[in-house]
């Protein structure tokens, strides 16, 4: 990337010239801020951008950035965003999908470019419910939920997409929210930074087909004891005063208050390379009797697979010698007539 | 070497079968007796024919394998009808083989297998070696398991390793009897064990001793020679189809001067071309094998966006699963090919047997009006310019290409004229350097490509996708008239190619009786047929078509130069479906899908049979 000049971008250089679609009021119109936002403050050239997106409301996305974009099909954005990756390492791939898109008809590719670890970043809007579509229970959604698919409410567990990056080998594990526009921003320098390939949920309101999913996260009064805003390094304290903590009891988490029997000290530590205590946190995502972590819950350093298929690249080269046609033809017998 | 006492006798052409277990290695044995023949300049073409399961229980019908050569001093195109040597490892490659061969034909048979279990496993109630079954054929039975094990007395080898080699015995046997050599395929021995001595050792020791029991035994009292065939002046090597393929692909990226991406899923019989392509990363060659067939295709489309050409080889179960895919890359209008190595359907079919019924789906089976251009190789050689031609069609027209090949071609192989690299047209693309004037959906007067403009390049930045584009800006729209322009436009892309196609020119004929219209790997026996029935004084010609979407340009005018229209596919009908449906007239079909390719004796049959209706 050194070779470009230094271009100094702002949030309007990546505002397409697309009237945006969404209903008003929609979750999506937020996390499209910050990212346009925040892609002008990465250092990379706006034509090294290429955003990826399957089927949904979400997979929209690409219209409204005003970078290479490409809207394929269903579930399919991170086969795509894979070809895109390996044509072109230089490319800062971002890939925007929902949890229909990326948990049901694209599961395949979701755990498969984790497990392979390419250097992209992959945005998730968790909304647990099929918008586009109008209104069906989706992969993400609560058992016994109500939807126009599932009007005696579902009997389909769901998956809890952490936990399931983590089993796929995923380096980058995150969660943000719509509404959490700061900390949305400071994840998504993260994720760019992660060279591997990055895993953002998140939650994303839809007022339209399932409303307040997410309010308990969000409202201001009782967010700050719902929330578990995870900082490397720091004790995993939450609630309005700071006064719980999450402490390891045997081999399981407990919430305990802070105070009498429990100091900061007995409180767990944040520990991003930890791949035990991701397991842990991942697994709180649907559990009612804690709190719900944001922030960055796993990360690993390992080779990204583009890196390692140019590496043997340039070693073929190196050691045959650049492919030479003619000596290709003639590898084998020949006979002259 | 050969003992010059015993007579020659001199034919234009042999077909030899070599049949045994799954185990026996006559895929090997096949291929080197096939090396033998390319260096003693025949024209050949070969047929190898296997169980889709890797090893089939030993010893049952399901477990034979076969390799059939044939090979001439005329130029050939097919592996051939009617054998004359069948080699038989065991009683259930002579139970599954015997009906091709012809009467007065050649068994070598390892009389060492003719096991009471052997024999009850593959239905033979008598030994057929023992009783008459068999007086209708040469029958040379031998213990082919102790003349090895004689050759290799003092070695001290187990009776496995002993048997293993008896299809080298078999090898040494069919070469002295036809006169090749053995010294490729020493070498060969030579370089594949290279690190097992003993291994090197016993294979030649029992190659040398089934060459020497022909010449030393009294039974074989002639040597047949085959003269060299007629070639056009060049350099040749002995290519198989999927070989073929990848080397067109690799000329092509070099004439376009791009880099090729390529993206699979394991398929049979697709498979070897992304082992082979996997193989050449010194090409630049990125492979990358997918989690499955719509992730193959996804990737390539992700990777020619990015500026690469992209390929993808799948059959038909894979081919399905392309489907909605390839309809993005319909709506996209991204240049990448498709290779469908066809095998039979429906579902999972006959994975390792041939079949061409994949044309209505290359066609057709998309949702929308989807429509793709569509070629097809005729042969194993000619997988090398199908390829080649797909890419430069992709390339030059921004169009994705579906190419057909099948089981047959690809695993057939024959001699095949090296090109001068130099001699390869150059292919244009569409690439943008200048983001002056750049416009996605700008597209060229003459072939109607899009520019092709990728990430990377600044002032480029655009969006494409699967939702219908606006005519003139390629954004998203929904206006009714313009999604009629633009299905229009798409199939216009289509019609335009044909313009720029050689029209077709009959072999034979040019007008008379007969037209066979054929695509695909039944070129050699159509044509073989067509020489037949002109021989005996019917005026015939053939056609062969390699595009197939669209048609050349004078095809229907060719049609109604002949009395009647004769199309044999390995289907149940299917150019036989377009040709009826597209030029109205009344064609008939010779059908056939038995997991075989067709034969030239049953073309001819049915050539005969409507002239004289």
């Amino acid at each position: 990337m050194g070779d470009q000049q230094t271009v100094t971008f702002s949030k309007k250089d990546f505002v397409s010239d697309q009237d945006v679609r969404w209903c008003p009021g929609c979750g999506d119109y937020a996390i499209l801020s910050q990212v346009q936002k925040v892609f002008p403050q990465l250092g990379v050239p706006k034509e090294k951008f290429l955003v990826v997106s399957g089927i949904g409301c979400s997979s929209r996305f690409p219209y409204y950035m005003n970078t290479f974009g490409f809207h394929s099909i269903h579930g399919r954005a991170p086969a795509l965003a894979t070809g895109a990756k390996i044509a072109n390492p230089d490319l800062s791939v971002w890939v925007v999908t929902g949890d229909g898109d990326s948990m049901s008809i694209g599961g395949n590719h979701f755990i498969h470019v984790l497990r392979r670890n390419f250097d992209l970043n992959i945005l998730l809007f968790n909304n647990q419910v099929y918008g586009l579509t109008k209104g069906q229970y989706s992969p993400t959604s609560e058992i016994g939920k109500i939807s126009n698919s599932t009007p005696f409410g579902s009997v389909d567990y769901p998956f809890n997409p952490p936990l399931l990056a983590l089993g796929a080998g995923g380096t980058f594990i995150a969660r943000s929210i719509d509404r959490e526009q700061s900390h949305l921003q400071g994840i998504l320098k993260e994720a760019h930074k992660h060279e591997g390939t990055s895993f953002v949920e998140i939650y994303q309101n839809c007022w339209v087909f399932n409303d307040g999913a997410f309010a308990s996260l969000t409202e201001r009064e009782i967010k700050m004891e719902t929330q578990l805003i995870l900082e490397q390094g720091k004790p995993m304290v939450f609630g309005k005063n700071k006064d719980k903590g999450l402490r390891l009891k045997g081999s399981k988490l407990q919430v305990v208050q802070l105070g009498k029997k429990y100091s900061v000290d007995d409180i767990l530590v944040h520990d991003e390379k930890n791949k035990i205590q991701g397991l842990l946190l991942s697994e709180l995502s649907c559990d009612k009797n804690f709190p719900t972590p944001i922030g960055i819950i796993y990360q690993e350093d390992k080779p990204t697979y583009e890196t390692m298929l140019y590496n043997q690249l340039e070693k073929a080269v190196k050691s045959k010698g650049k492919g030479n046609l003619d000596k290709l033809f003639n590898d084998s017998h020949t006979w002259k007539v | 070497m050969a003992d010059k006492s015993k007579s020659i006798n001199n034919v234009d052409r042999v077909v030899i079968r070599f049949t045994g277990d799954s185990g026996d290695g006559m895929q090997l044995t096949g291929n080197r007796f096939t090396e033998a023949t390319a260096i003693m300049g025949n024209d050949l073409a070969t047929f190898p024919d296997y169980p889709a399961e890797i090893r089939a229980p030993a010893g049952t019908l399901a477990g034979v394998s076969s390799f059939q050569i044939q090979f001439s001093s005329e130029n050939i195109g097919t592996p051939g009808d009617e054998l004359d040597v069948l080699v038989a490892m065991n009683p259930a490659a002579l139970k599954t083989n015997l009906e091709d061969l012809k009467t007065s034909g050649i068994i070598i048979a390892n009389k060492a297998n003719y096991t009471d279990k052997n024999l009850k496993l593959s239905g033979w109630k008598l030994n057929p070696l023992e009783d008459d079954s068999l007086k209708d054929y040469r029958v040379i039975a031998l213990d082919m398991t102790r003349l090895v094990s004689n050759a290799v007395e003092e070695m001290d080898l187990s009776i496995k390793l002993i048997s293993r080699s008896t299809n080298m015995f078999a090898l040494g046997l069919v070469s002295w009897m036809y006169d090749r050599t053995l010294d490729s395929t020493i070498n060969f021995i030579k370089n594949k064990f290279a690190k097992r001595p003993e291994l090197v050792e016993a294979n030649i020791r029992a190659l040398k001793a089934g060459y020497n029991y022909g010449d030393t035994i009294e039974e074989f009292q002639h040597i047949v020679t085959v003269s060299k065939a007629e070639f056009e002046p060049g350099v040749y090597r002995n290519i198989v189809g999927n070989q073929a393929l990848c080397f067109g692909l690799i000329a092509a990226a070099e004439k376009a001067g791009l880099d090729i991406y390529f993206a699979g899923y394991p398929i049979t019989p697709a498979s070897d071309i992304l082992h082979i392509l996997s193989g050449y990363k010194n090409f630049r060659i990125k492979t990358f094998q997918a989690e499955d067939e719509i992730a193959a295709i996804m990737s390539v489309i992700g990777a020619v966006f990015c500026g690469d050409l992209g390929i993808t080889a799948t059959s038909g179960p894979g081919m399905a699963l392309k489907g909605e895919s390839l309809g993005l890359a319909v709506a996209t209008e991204l240049p990448l090919v498709v290779l469908n190595i066809q095998r039979t359907g429906p579902s999972t079919g006959m994975p390792t047997k041939t079949e061409q019924a994949d044309l209505l789906q290359a066609l057709f089976g998309r949702n929308g009006e989807s429509p793709v251009v569509v070629l097809a190789a005729n042969s194993p050689a000619d997988c090398f310019s199908t390829a080649f031609e797909a890419c430069r069609i992709a390339l030059e027209y921004m169009i994705p290409v579906v190419v057909l090949s099948d089981a047959f071609l690809a695993h057939g192989s024959e001699p095949w004229l090296i090109p001068q690299i130099k001699n390869l047209p150059k292919i244009r693309t569409h690439l943008v350097e200048k983001a002056n004037g750049f416009n996605p959906f700008k597209r060229e007067e003459k072939t109607l490509a899009r520019q092709w403009g990728i990430p990377g390049t600044k002032g480029m930045e655009h969006r494409v996708g699967g939702l219908e584009k606006d005519i003139e800006t390629g954004d998203v729209s929904y206006d009714p008239i313009n999604h009629e322009k633009m299905m229009y436009l798409r199939q216009q892309k289509i019609d335009i190619i044909a313009n720029e196609l050689p029209p077709v020119d009959p072999f034979g004929d040019k007008s008379g009786k007969v037209l066979v219209v054929g695509w695909g790997s039944s070129f050699g026996s159509i044509r073989e047929a067509v020489n037949r029935s002109r021989k005996v004084g019917h005026t015939v010609g053939h056609v062969h078509l390699r595009h197939l979407n669209p048609f050349p340009p004078n095809l229907g005018e060719t049609l109604l130069k002949y009395q009647n229209i004769l199309v044999p596919e390995m289907n149940n009908g299917q150019l036989l479906l377009l040709l009826r449906g597209k030029f109205l007239i009344d064609a008939s079909g010779l059908n056939k899908v038995q997991g075989k390719p067709l034969g030239v004796d049953e073309i001819h049959d049915k050539i005969i049979e409507l002239i004289g209706t």
